[in-house]
């Protein structure tokens, strides 16, 4: 009969620890590692990567919620911990410079074009 | 010659100087956000003596240094005579974290090598490392009297560190 209790309790508990779980995934692939700094704290083997890792789902097990976590990392590591850099005006020339680039570029490439052809007519 | 035929080649050297002062900076280092703000705070066990404990409450009104070590750390080897030699000389207090380190293998290590620091504790689980932002070891902070994070230094101190930046930026605080 304990045992039947036991069961129930443990699937009662098992969506909980799996919507846990899913979360704490899916905040790991948005923080990087700052050992292996091309990986996310997901996929890094790196001790650092596995403190970190047990930190989030520590932090969500108490509770808190994906901004706070992700906050928790930021204040420590700085905004290189996140694996997309924000969009910042710090990061503006980062985010939107290939495209300023590209227009620059297609621009020219317009006023080149045109001038041929008026030096054609 | 038209003037706008040097345009090609002073956008070129723009961009050498742009590349040139890239190369010399270290994409692999991460600024510290703690710069600036206070210590994070911690009670842990001193790895002389376990049944002691310090705290940065502890160093309150004082200038003093956390320098992050670890019995596996190469690099924290060669640091050390710098260590040894820096604190003979120096009135900072030098504190040790002992970071992610087995109970016993700290203690062995200064047994050996000699101890720099007035005091070492133990992070036996790197939880006070990750509040530090410590992501690789050694690292060394440099806190003021008001217990704020004045600098971080990543890596070894060299003696040219420590003679070029840690010394006038000590003399800077402890004036303050």
């Amino acid at each position: 009969m304990r045992r039947a209790l036991c069961l129930c309790v443990l699937l009662w508990c098992a969506p909980a620890w799996a919507r846990d779980a899913g979360r704490a995934q899916a905040i790991a692939e948005q923080l990087r590692c700052l050992v292996c700094q091309n990986q996310t704290i997901a996929e890094s083997d790196a001790p650092l990567a596995r403190d970190l890792r047990m930190q989030v789902s520590e932090q969500l097990a108490q509770g808190r919620s994906d901004q706070q976590v992700i906050a928790f990392m930021v204040a420590r590591y700085g905004d290189f911990v996140l694996y997309r850099p924000p969009v910042k005006p710090m990061t503006w020339l980062l985010w939107f410079g290939p495209f300023v680039f590209l227009g620059g570029g297609l621009f020219q490439l317009y006023r080149v074009a045109r001038r041929h052809e008026q030096e054609l007519t | 010659m038209k003037k706008i035929a040097l345009l090609p080649l002073i956008v070129f050297g723009l961009l050498v100087i742009v590349l040139a002062a890239g190369l010399r900076l270290d994409p692999a280092e991460v600024p510290s956000p703690l710069v600036g703000k206070p210590v994070p705070p911690f009670r842990l066990a001193r790895v002389e003596d376990p049944k002691a404990s310090f705290s940065p409450s502890d160093l309150a009104g004082q200038v003093w240094l956390l320098n992050v070590w670890a019995s596996w750390c190469g690099t924290c080897r060669q640091e050390h005579p710098a260590l040894m030699a820096f604190s003979r000389s120096a009135k900072v207090p030098l504190i040790g974290l002992d970071y992610k380190d087995p109970r016993g293998s700290g203690a062995a290590w200064l047994e050996q090598l000699g101890n720099p620091y007035r005091w070492s504790v133990l992070d036996a689980d790197g939880r006070v490392g990750i509040d530090f932002g410590v992501y690789g070891v050694p690292e060394t902070f440099v806190i003021d009297k008001k217990g704020i994070i004045r600098f971080k230094f990543i890596g070894a101190l060299t003696p040219e560190l420590i003679r070029s930046t840690l010394q006038p930026l000590l003399r800077e605080l402890e004036n303050a």
